[in-house]
């Protein structure tokens, strides 16, 4: 293994208390009223799982990248 | 003789690994009961790739929500890999998957379980992922694991056996910016451990015993790979209702590969029509045991001539477009909510840097850049009920 990537064992816990410390009683400064834009379903960040989860195969088998295009969920099928 | 098949399925693999941990973008709310029938057709580079995938998700009870998928690759190949070192094949790959969603206040759990068999090839994921709604549902979560257990086997030899495991892990953040502007970030690594290369696939040394110059052998890869990848994209809707999309993504791995990839979409509704065009941009290194002409037999102690794996520039034009001819507005088809019909079709091009078009019979060493134009077609049919 290369020793020059970052140590997931240690990366993940150390991100997710990052994440947690904010924990916070933070404002929503985005009310619920005024997301309806957001709930559009041209704003849908995976309108298409099926179809989304498809091209994801291709771009596997054709490149040596994979990985960190997260947010397929809500319904593909293998989430 | 089959020659790419195995590689191309342990990547697709891969797919299931990634997907089957990745998070709903609103995790406090259970996905839209739906039902999908997808026909899909590949066809570039002498490899044609067709067959449909299904999908149906319904929820029961309040809180849980179960998915199938049904999916089948129908592979006829005679690509470069194969009429330069092997026969034209045709092949099925069939895989299915079962997941469950469980929603308990802002908490989303899930599990899921893919399937994929082939006749020299079989694939078992396991997933579980758990998203967290916070700061008023401004938030989303999620955190990912992911277990593979592969087979690898031969065609020509039974008695050829080889796994392969891989684990992945990985860490999204979806954040509603302001009221116009959504984004999410993901990191995620994947480790893999056992049989990483292609049982058929051969690499090429200079040998001057040969009439071309040159030879083939088996060729070798490491039997770990660990790589890490980081994801950011944004969805921001424009005030004459459409949306832009951007979407960047950093790729490094344990190979020396190094990825860059970039994508530009743009969304507008029109009637019930809604169309959407899409650019993706893709860069990267090749892996440190790549050679195009290795030097000798058996000259580095890895060896690997995947074009895959190959310094290369991908390129990818897309259009989609979508018409709803069912909606919520008071239509009389019983359950039905919704329905739409969608086609989508790529363009994709790969320009290789190192990587030699074998076909042209030229002098060692002057052969030309292998290039790859492919057609990916989409048609599918979706309803919400």
């Amino acid at each position: 293994m290369n020793d020059s990537l970052p140590n997931t064992r240690i990366l993940l816990p150390l991100l997710g208390l990052l994440l947690l410390s904010a924990c916070g009683p933070i404002e929503p400064w985005v009310k619920p009223y005024e997301r309806d834009r957001l709930a559009d379903p041209i704003m849908a960040l995976d309108s298409d799982p099926v179809s989304t989860s498809y091209i994801q195969h291709v771009y596997e088998a054709r490149e040596g990248a994979r990985g960190g295009e997260g947010a397929a969920g809500g319904g593909c099928g293998c989430n | 003789m089959i020659l790419a098949t195995p590689m191309m399925l342990q990547r697709i693999t891969l797919t299931a690994l990634l997907l089957a941990i990745t998070g709903n973008a609103f995790a406090g709310v259970l996905p839209e009961d739906r039902a999908d029938v997808l026909y899909h057709l590949y066809d570039g580079g002498g490899v044609e790739i067709d067959g449909p995938s299904i999908l149906i998700r319904k929820q029961v009870g309040k809180s849980v929500s179960v998915v199938g998928n049904y999916y089948v690759d129908m592979v006829t190949s005679a690509s470069i890999d194969v009429v330069t070192t092997a026969s034209p094949y045709t092949e099925e790959r069939k895989q299915w998957s079962l997941g469950l969603d469980y929603l308990r206040g802002n908490t989303t759990m899930r599990v899921n379980y893919t399937s994929s068999e082939e006749s020299d090839y079989d694939a078992e994921t396991v997933g579980f992922s758990v998203s967290q709604d916070m700061f008023g549902d401004l938030t989303t979560l999620t955190f990912g694991y992911a277990l593979g257990n592969d087979l690898v086997r031969r065609s020509d030899d039974v008695l050829f056996e080889r796994d392969l495991d891989k684990q992945m892990y990985s860490v999204g953040v979806t954040q509603i910016l302001t009221k116009n502007l959504i984004s999410t970030l993901n990191f995620e690594t994947i480790t893999e451990e056992g049989f990483l290369n292609n049982p058929y696939r051969s690499v090429r040394y200079a040998d001057s015993s040969s009439a071309l110059g040159y030879s083939f052998e088996p060729e070798l890869y490491p039997n770990t790979r660990t790589s890490n990848a980081v994801g950011i994209r944004a969805r921001y809707y424009l005030p004459y209702r459409a949306a832009l999309e951007g979407e960047y993504r950093y790729f490094i791995d344990t190979w020396d590969i190094e990825g860059h990839t970039g994508s530009l979409s743009y969304t507008h509704p029109w009637n019930d029509f809604t169309f959407t065009g899409k650019f993706r941009y893709h860069t990267q290194t090749g892996a440190h045991f790549y050679r195009d002409l290795f030097s000798g037999p058996q000259a580095t102690n890895f060896r690997g001539r995947d074009k895959e794996l190959s310094p290369l520039t991908s390129y990818t034009f897309k259009l989609k477009a979508a018409y709803e001819f069912l909606n919520d507005d008071g239509n009389d088809w019983g359950f039905l909510k919704r329905g739409s019909v969608s086609a989508s079709v790529d363009l994709l091009h790969i320009d290789y840097d190192d990587f030699s078009d074998l076909r042209a019979l030229a002098p060692i060493g002057s052969e030309p850049l292998y290039q790859l134009d492919a057609t990916i077609y989409q048609v599918f049919v979706s309803f919400w009920y």
